[in-house]
C-alpha cells in the first residue's frame, strides 16, 4: 500500500522543496496574492487534468482536450456575439462537448481501437470545427460576462480569489469524491486495473468507456468556459498543447499510466508544480519560458522512471512472495 | 482480437492507389491545369510537383513512423527532433561550418534522440506514446536553447542547396524522399529484419521467447525515425534559410501517423508496408493541395483528415473484420 503511495508522497515532497527553495530566494512567492494567482493562472489546466486523471487511470487517453477547450472558446465568443445569453451558451457548450466525448468512448470501445487514434482524429476534428467557426480572435462583450469575470473572494493580504480558481477547486473535490466515493469511480479504477477481470466481475465496460471519455470532454467544455472567462477571448489557436500539459500534470501527480492507480489529489499537485515552474521563471525574469517545457520534461522522466522502478519491486516482491509459498 | 486482423484488405496496395487517383483526379476537375508541367531553367514545375515536393517532409517523417508503428509502438517526438536538428543545422550554417560537418552532425543529434526514445522503450520498457512524449515536451525547449531563442537565418549556399536543388529535373527533397523509402524498404524486406519488426509488433514476449533480439530491433526502429525525422528537419531549414524552433514540424507527428495509417499499415502492429506509407503521405498532401486549389478555406483540412482516420478505423477495425469473414462464408 505505501508503495502505492509512493509517487504520490514524492509529487508532494517535490512540490514542498520546490517551493521552499522558490521562497528562499524571493520570499514575495509566499503571499497569498501569489497563490490566489497561481490557482487563477492554471485554473483551467486543472480542471482539463481531472478529465485526464480518470482516462489515463483507466488505461486510456483523451489528445483532443486542447482542441475542446480553444472550440469552447470560439463557440461561446460567436454565439455569444450573436446575441445568445452566456448562461444558455454555456449549458449549450457543454452538451455538445460531453456528446462529443462520448461518440469518442463509443468509438474507443465499439471500433475496438487504441484510444490515442480515435482521440487524435477528435483533435483535428474539433480543431477544425473551431477554424470552420472563424479563424479570428473574437472578444466577448455582455453585460453578464462582465458581471460573472467580476466575481471573487477578497482574501487577506490583498489576494483575490477569482470565480475561476473557484470553478476549479470545486471541480477538483468533485472528481475525489466521485473517483473514491461512487460505484462510477470504482469501475474506472478496476478497468484500468484489468480490463477483463473487471467485466468479468460485471463491470459494464461499455458503459463506462463511454462515460470516461464524455467526463473528459465535457470536464474540457469546463476548461473551455474558465479559459474564455479568463482570457475574456475566443481564439480557434488558443490552448494548443494543453493536452500535453495535463498528461504532464496527471503524471507527475502520480497517476500510473498503465492505468489502475492514482489520484485525483495527486493531480492538483502536479498542475501546481507546473504552476509554481512558471511563476518562478517570471519572478526571475531572465529565464525564457522555454525553460518551462525542459523542467517539465525532466520531471515527467523522473517520475515515469520512478514509476517502473516502483512496479519492478513491486513485481519482484510479488515473485518472492510466491516462492516463499511454494 | 487477434485472428480479425488476418483480415488483409491491403495487402497489394491497391486501395491506396485508387484512393490517390480519386483525389488527383478531383483535383484536376476543380483545377484543371493541375496536371501541366513544365521544364524551366532544368527542373520541372506544375501543381503535381508541388504536391511531391511539400509532401516529401512528411513522407520522409512515416518511413520511420512506419517501422515504428509496426512494432505496435508510436513516436511522437518527430516534430521535435525536426525542430532540434534544423535548429544544429541552421546554427551550424550559420557558424560557416562546411556542409559534411553540419549534415554529420544534425544526424547525429537525430540519432541519439531515437536512441534516447528506443532506450526508454526497449530497456526501460514505458509505453512508446510515453516515453516519446517527453522528447516531445522537451525537444522544443532544447531547440530553444540552441538557437538561444532567435529564429537563426543563413545563406549557407551548401544547405540552402538541399532543398532548392534538383536532380533528373526534380526536386532534391523528392529524390531524397524516394531513395530514402526504396532503401529502407529494400532494407527490410531483403533482409530479415522487416519479419523480426513484424513478430514484435504481434507479440513481443512470444518474440522474445522464440529467440529474436527485440531490444535491438525496437531500438534500431526508434533511431531509423529519429534519423528520418533529422533529414525532414535539415530539409525544412534548408527550405525556409532558418531555424524556427517554435514552428519546425509542428504538428507533422500527426501528419506522419496518419501517412502510415493511410499506408494501410496496422495500428495493432504486425503489418507493414514502407512505399505505401509513402503513397500515404502523397494522398494526405494532395488533400492538403487540392483544398487549397478548389478555394475551400485551408482549416477544412483538419476536419477531412479527421473523417479519413475515422474511415480508416472502422474499415481497420476488428468488427469490421468480423462482419467480412462472416458474410465471406455465406
Amino acid at each position: 500500500m505505501t508503495a502505492r503511495n509512493l509517487p504520490l508522497i514524492a509529487t508532494l515532497v517535490v512540490f514542498i522543496v520546490a517551493y521552499a527553495l522558490c521562497a528562499m530566494q524571493f520570499p514575495a512567492m509566499l503571499s497569498l496574492r501569489v497563490v490566489a494567482n497561481l490557482l487563477t493562472d492554471n485554473a483551467y489546466l486543472g480542471v482539463a487534468a481531472v478529465g485526464m486523471t480518470f482516462v489515463i487511470i483507466s488505461g486510456g487517453i483523451d489528445l483532443s482536450v486542447g482542441s475542446v477547450i480553444a472550440f469552447t472558446g470560439v463557440f461561446l465568443a460567436v454565439v455569444i456575439r450573436a446575441g445568445i445569453d452566456p448562461i444558455t451558451a454555456f449549458v449549450l457548450v457543454l452538451i455538445i462537448t460531453t456528446l462529443f466525448g462520448a461518440v469518442m468512448g463509443a468509438m474507443i470501445h465499439y471500433l475496438e481501437t487504441p484510444p490515442f487514434i480515435v482521440t487524435l482524429a477528435g483533435m483535428f476534428f474539433a480543431r477544425g470545427a473551431c477554424f470552420l467557426l472563424t479563424t479570428d480572435s473574437i472578444p466577448i462583450d455582455h453585460p453578464t460576462w462582465d458581471f460573472i469575470t467580476s466575481l471573487n473572494y477578497r482574501l487577506p493580504g490583498g489576494g483575490r480569489l477569482t470565480l475561476v480558481a473557484m470553478i476549479m477547486l470545486v471541480v477538483f473535490l468533485a472528481g475525489i469524491l466521485v473517483a473514491h466515493f461512487t460505484r462510477f469511480g470504482t469501475y474506472v479504477y478496476g478497468m484500468g486495473g484489468n480490463r477483463q477481470s473487471a467485466e468479468l466481475m460485471g463491470v459494464p465496460v461499455a458503459r463506462t468507456t463511454v462515460a470516461i471519455y464524455a467526463l473528459s470532454s465535457g470536464l474540457a467544455g469546463v476548461a473551455g468556459i474558465v479559459f474564455a472567462l479568463y482570457t475574456s477571448a475566443g481564439y480557434s489557436l488558443a490552448a494548443t498543447g494543453v493536452e500535453l500539459d495535463t498528461i504532464a500534470a496527471v503524471v507527475i501527480g502520480g497517476t500510473l499510466l498503465t492505468g489502475g492507480v492514482g489520484t485525483i489529489a495527486g493531480t492538483f499537485v502536479g498542475v501546481l508544480i507546473q504552476g509554481l515552474i512558471q511563476t518562478y521563471i517570471i519572478f526571475d525574469g531572465t529565464l525564457s519560458s522555454w525553460w518551462t517545457k525542459i523542467v517539465i520534461g525532466g520531471l515527467l522522466f523522473a517520475f515515469i522512471l520512478l514509476q517502473r522502478g516502483l512496479v519492478h519491486v513491486a513485481a519482484r516482491r510479488r515473485a518472492a512472495a510466491r516462492m516463499a509459498a511454494a | 482480437m487477434s485472428f480479425a486482423r488476418s483480415f488483409r484488405l491491403s495487402g497489394t496496395g491497391a486501395p491506396q492507389l485508387a484512393t490517390l487517383a480519386v483525389i488527383l483526379f478531383a483535383n484536376w476537375l476543380v483545377f484543371p491545369e493541375f496536371f501541366d508541367l513544365r521544364m524551366q531553367d532544368g527542373r520541372l514545375f506544375g501543381s503535381l510537383i508541388d504536391v511531391l515536393n511539400r509532401g516529401a517532409p512528411v513522407a520522409i517523417l512515416a518511413i520511420g513512423m512506419t517501422l515504428v508503428i509496426a512494432t505496435k509502438g508510436v513516436d511522437l517526438s518527430v516534430g521535435a527532433i525536426m525542430a532540434i536538428c534544423g535548429a544544429v543545422a541552421a546554427t551550424m550554417a550559420s557558424d560557416g561550418y562546411s556542409l559534411p560537418v553540419i549534415l554529420i552532425a544534425a544526424l547525429a543529434v537525430g540519432l541519439v534522440c531515437g536512441l534516447w526514445n528506443g532506450l526508454l522503450v526497449a530497456v526501460l520498457d514505458i509505453q512508446p506514446i510515453i516515453a516519446t512524449l517527453i522528447l516531445m515536451v522537451t525537444g522544443r525547449g532544447i531547440a530553444q536553447l540552441i538557437t538561444e531563442g532567435q529564429i537563426v537565418t543563413f545563406t549557407h549556399q551548401g544547405l540552402i542547396a538541399i532543398a532548392g536543388s534538383s536532380f533528373l529535373g526534380l526536386p532534391m527533397p523528392v529524390v531524397i524522399a524516394v531513395v530514402l523509402g526504396v532503401a529502407a524498404a529494400a532494407l527490410v524486406r531483403l533482409t530479415a529484419l522487416g519479419l523480426l519488426v513484424e513478430s514484435i509488433g504481434v507479440n513481443r514476449t512470444a518474440s522474445t521467447y522464440a529467440g529474436v533480439d527485440s531490444r535491438s530491433v525496437l531500438i534500431t526502429a526508434y533511431v531509423v525515425s529519429g534519423l528520418c525525422a533529422a533529414v525532414a528537419g535539415i530539409i525544412a531549414a534548408s527550405d525556409i534559410r532558418g531555424a524556427d524552433a517554435n514552428n519546425a514540424g509542428l504538428w507533422l507527428e500527426l501528419d506522419a501517423i496518419l501517412a502510415v495509417v493511410v499506408g494501410g499499415t496496422s495500428l495493432f502492429g504486425g503489418r507493414f508496408s514502407i512505399l505505401l506509407s509513402l503513397v500515404g503521405a502523397m494522398v494526405i498532401q494532395a488533400m492538403n493541395t487540392g483544398i487549397l486549389l478548389s478555394g475551400y478555406p485551408p482549416e477544412l483540412n483538419l476536419i477531412v483528415k479527421a473523417v479519413v482516420i475515422v474511415v480508416i478505423l472502422v474499415v481497420q477495425s476488428p468488427v469490421a473484420g468480423r462482419l467480412t469473414t462472416f458474410f465471406r462464408r455465406r
